[in-house]
């Protein structure tokens, strides 16, 4: 009796806790994310972790991530490259569901069930650039959450598989220079009246996967009121796709993914579109060992010829039919070097 | 009409003065029955009780009286003991025989939806597997298996009572039911375009049989199984009122002839002693009938119900892995799981692939010590051979599948014949334990279909010899009576 009595005061308080945490974070997002905007950074929005885990002094060491990479060299009498050459094949963690980006038609005819998309392409281009032979790649289909532990433990070499430069992953991997420009953006029904990330989202339902930027981008947005508060961003799902068998099956009206995932959903149905702009900044880059420099930038090399002949045929060919020959993304990202 | 109430109250005064005297030990207490009573109202109290009583032991005094009180309460008592073995034995036989013919089938109905459901998820994800080169077996597989499920939930909503927590089940089994089917075609038609979300469909469904069908199925299986334990306790107890009473009766029987013999040197009385006869037959048929029928329900629970429940359980499992083998390959690692140390992330479904194998492994080995005769050990042993093959053959197709080689991995589970693929296994551990299952239901009817037979005729044949015992008695008791005339 006055252990559940007890539990259940415990319990008044934990909620009570929990508000109160929740209301601090609240104004942590609604003190920090104007000063982010304020610094005119376009990649603000891919922190939603670190914002949380307190921007201030991430601010100082990690600006545009993306910027962070070193300069491309064709030098290949590095470590980590000769280990690649003698073992023979390009080791690379991709995905297998993707649509557009890194899939397996299940109904190719061709006895290797190849995987094709834009990040596949440019796999066969660095294996093809260091190794000589573009199929001179293994790929590993490795799930979202296991990208960067794949990495770490050497089980791949490199990940080509729609990750997102960031400064929480600058600390555990090494990004090459950008390849993509991506960002958050709304995808619905065409019939709906959502028109983007906006007020139109009021009352609707929205989804996104766990752990993934949209979902805690979404949660920022809802603590700091940049998102109207009725909308419900209580679905989430395992993988963006199962978004969009929610959004089919009409269990939610909207989905926020990154633009170019939101494109391959919209690939595999024509009554669903983009809605409005995206409203964050987020590039792609192959990830790669944090020690391994020599990789690094001889990948920024391929990159480098890449963007010259072979990029613009490959979003041709993958994504122009949804995203458009005259989108932002349509066109690869200028690469800085640190 | 007022008839009664004038014969009742006219004998009493005359009727009840003599007694008292005649019968002075037992007068004591009839007189403070009496006494309590007001005048005025005494008479009106004489109930035809007190009357009878008192013309008891009116007729207790003399010999003919006490004869013909000893030939009535002996009747009574062979009488009372054949109605009693007649009810209780119908109640039992009537209990051993809805467990043959209603609880157990109910519950290898049930075990059946639940089965067909986890096989229809499992010929699904094959068939998802193979694409547009899915074969017509394992359309025909998924086909068969939810109509199969379809038409076994209907039996079971007929079995079952409107309002009943099994209706219930049974009701939102039906309402999934097309809701899966639906997800399933969806997935079909997306994975046809070549689209990924196909398999996003499949794996909600998978997630909608997993979480919602499954555990329902389970839950109605496990009800049945429930009505069958009642149903086997209804029919195992001993009879103890009716044992009681016969050997109150034999007794009763011994001692009137006792009596008889010490009055006359007479030693056989020819109706008493069939009426004896007659009882102890009874008697002995209530006892080795009942005996014998238990030892058959007995047998065919321990060899027959709990077999076939570990049998079902290892099936289950069997086909739950494979779908989640299946699933690994569909999904991708499209979904994980942070195991309970909190650091080690796993694939979902290869994960829940390697706890079905747990379950598998440690219900085969129940069934194998369970299985008592070689035809049912030697089905569980295949699938048991099966099962090994088929753990080590996933773990080839694993190895193909993270060393980048997809195919490899594929053509390792649902490959032909030349690939040794784990459907191969699969299919084995599932014939065999199709196999063991025939057996041991076979069992179980023997064993079970014995124990009832047991029982037959025992409450006809029991009311009958007591009535023939009762008029022996009656008859015995009447030649005695027939000397004082």
């Amino acid at each position: 009796m006055t252990a559940r009595r007890l539990r259940a005061s415990l319990k008044g308080w934990g909620g009570v806790g929990a508000m109160a945490v929740a209301c601090a974070l609240a104004a942590v997002f609604a003190l920090l994310l104007p000063l982010s905007n304020a610094r005119g950074d376009g990649s603000t929005g891919i922190g939603g972790q670190g914002v949380a885990e307190g921007t201030q002094v991430k601010e100082d060491t990690c600006t545009a991530p993306q910027d962070q990479s070193l300069s491309p060299s064709s030098d290949e009498s590095g470590t980590t490259i000769t280990a690649i050459k003698k073992r023979g094949y390009l080791s690379v963690g991709v995905d297998q569901n993707s649509y557009r980006w890194g899939y397996r038609d299940p109904n190719s005819t061709k006895k290797s069930s190849d995987l094709e998309g834009f990040d596949i392409d440019l796999a066969h281009e660095i294996a093809k650039e260091i190794l000589g032979d573009p199929n001179a790649v293994r790929f590993h289909a490795i799930p979202t959450i296991q990208r960067v532990p794949a990495i770490k433990d050497g089980q791949v070499d490199m990940v080509v598989r729609t990750m997102t430069i960031n400064c929480a992953r600058l600390k555990d991997v090494a990004f090459s220079a950008p390849y993509f420009l991506t960002g958050q953006q709304v995808l619905a029904p065409k019939t709906s009246d959502i028109t983007g990330y906006d007020k139109s989202l009021a009352n609707k339902k929205i989804c996104s996967a766990s752990g993934s930027t949209a979902n805690d981008k979404l949660k920022a947005d809802q603590g700091s009121g940049k998102l109207v508060p009725s909308a419900d961003i209580s679905t989430t799902v395992p993988n963006q796709l199962d978004c969009l068998v929610r959004l089919q099956l009409g269990e939610v009206d909207a989905v926020v993914t990154d633009g170019a995932l939101a494109a391959s959903q919209a690939a595999q149905d024509p009554t669903v579109e983009l809605k409005g702009d995206r409203f964050t900044t987020e590039y792609y880059g192959v990830a790669m060992k944090k020690d391994a420099d020599d990789l690094v930038r001889r990948v920024n090399q391929v990159l480098v010829d890449y963007r010259k002949s072979g990029w613009r045929a490959s979003y041709d060919k993958w994504l122009s039919p949804t995203l458009g020959a005259d989108s932002e993304s349509a066109n690869p990202p200028a690469a800085k070097y640190k | 009409m007022t008839y009664p109430p004038k014969g009742s109250a006219a004998p009493p005064a005359p009727a009840g003065a003599p007694t008292m005297p005649g019968v002075p030990p037992q007068a004591g207490p009839a007189a403070p029955r009496g006494g309590p009573a007001t005048p005025g109202t005494a008479p009106a109290r004489r109930t035809a009780w007190a009357e009878g009583v008192d013309q008891l032991r009116a007729t207790a005094t003399t010999e003919p009286g006490r004869l013909r009180i000893i030939g009535a309460v002996l009747a009574l008592l062979v009488v009372a003991f054949g109605a009693v073995t007649a009810w209780q034995m119908t109640e039992r036989s009537a209990a051993a025989d809805d467990v043959l013919h209603s609880s157990q089938p109910l519950s290898a109905s049930a075990a059946d939806i639940y089965r067909s459901l986890a096989d229809a998820n499992t010929a699904a994800s094959s068939g998802f597997l193979a694409g547009g080169q899915e074969t017509k077996s394992s359309r025909d597989r998924y086909e068969l298996d939810i109509k199969t499920a379809a038409g076994k939930l209907i039996t079971a909503a007929n079995s079952s009572e409107p309002g009943s927590p099994s209706a219930d089940t049974i009701s939102k089994l039906n309402k999934l039911l097309p809701e899966y089917k639906g997800l399933i075609e969806r997935a079909r038609a997306n994975n046809r375009q070549g689209f990924p979300l196909g398999g996003a469909y499949l794996r909600y469904a998978n997630e909608k049989m997993q979480q919602q069908m499954l555990p329902a199925a389970e839950d109605l299986y496990k009800r049945e199984n429930q009505r069958l334990s009642a149903d086997y306790a209804d029919a195992k107890p001993y009879p103890w009122a009716a044992i009681g009473l016969g050997v109150l009766a034999l007794g009763g029987l011994v001692w009137a002839q006792r009596r008889n013999y010490r009055r006359t040197n007479r030693v056989l009385n020819q109706g008493m002693v069939a009426a004896t006869a007659a009882s102890t037959v009874v008697l002995l048929w209530l006892v080795v009938g009942h005996s014998v029928a238990r030892a058959g329900l007995d047998e065919s629970y321990d060899h027959g119900v709990r077999s076939l429940n570990v049998l079902h359980d290892a099936r289950i499992a069997s086909l739950n892995a494979r779908g989640n083998e299946n699933l690994t390959l569909v999904s991708r690692g499209a979904e994980t799981k942070t195991l309970a140390d909190g650091t080690t992330t796993v694939d979902a479904f290869d994960y829940d692939f390697q706890q079905d194998m747990k379950t598998l492994t440690k219900d085969l080995a129940l069934a194998a010590d369970l299985a008592d005769d070689k035809a049912g050990e030697e089905p569980v042993q295949a699938a048991t051979g099966n099962m090994k093959v088929w753990k080590s053959r996933h773990k080839e197709a694993r190895a193909a599948d993270d060393a980048g080689d997809y195919q490899g991995a594929l053509n390792k589970v649902i490959g032909s014949k030349s690939d040794k693929p784990t459907g191969e296994c699969f299919d084995g551990v599932d014939k065999n334990l199709a196999l063991a299952l025939t057996h041991e239901e076979s069992e179980f009817k023997q064993a079970a279909g014995g124990g009832r037979d047991a029982m037959t005729g025992l409450p006809v044949g029991a009311a009958v010899l007591a009535v023939l015992a009762a008029a022996g008695a009656l008859l015995g008791i009447g030649r005695r009576l027939s000397e004082y005339r």
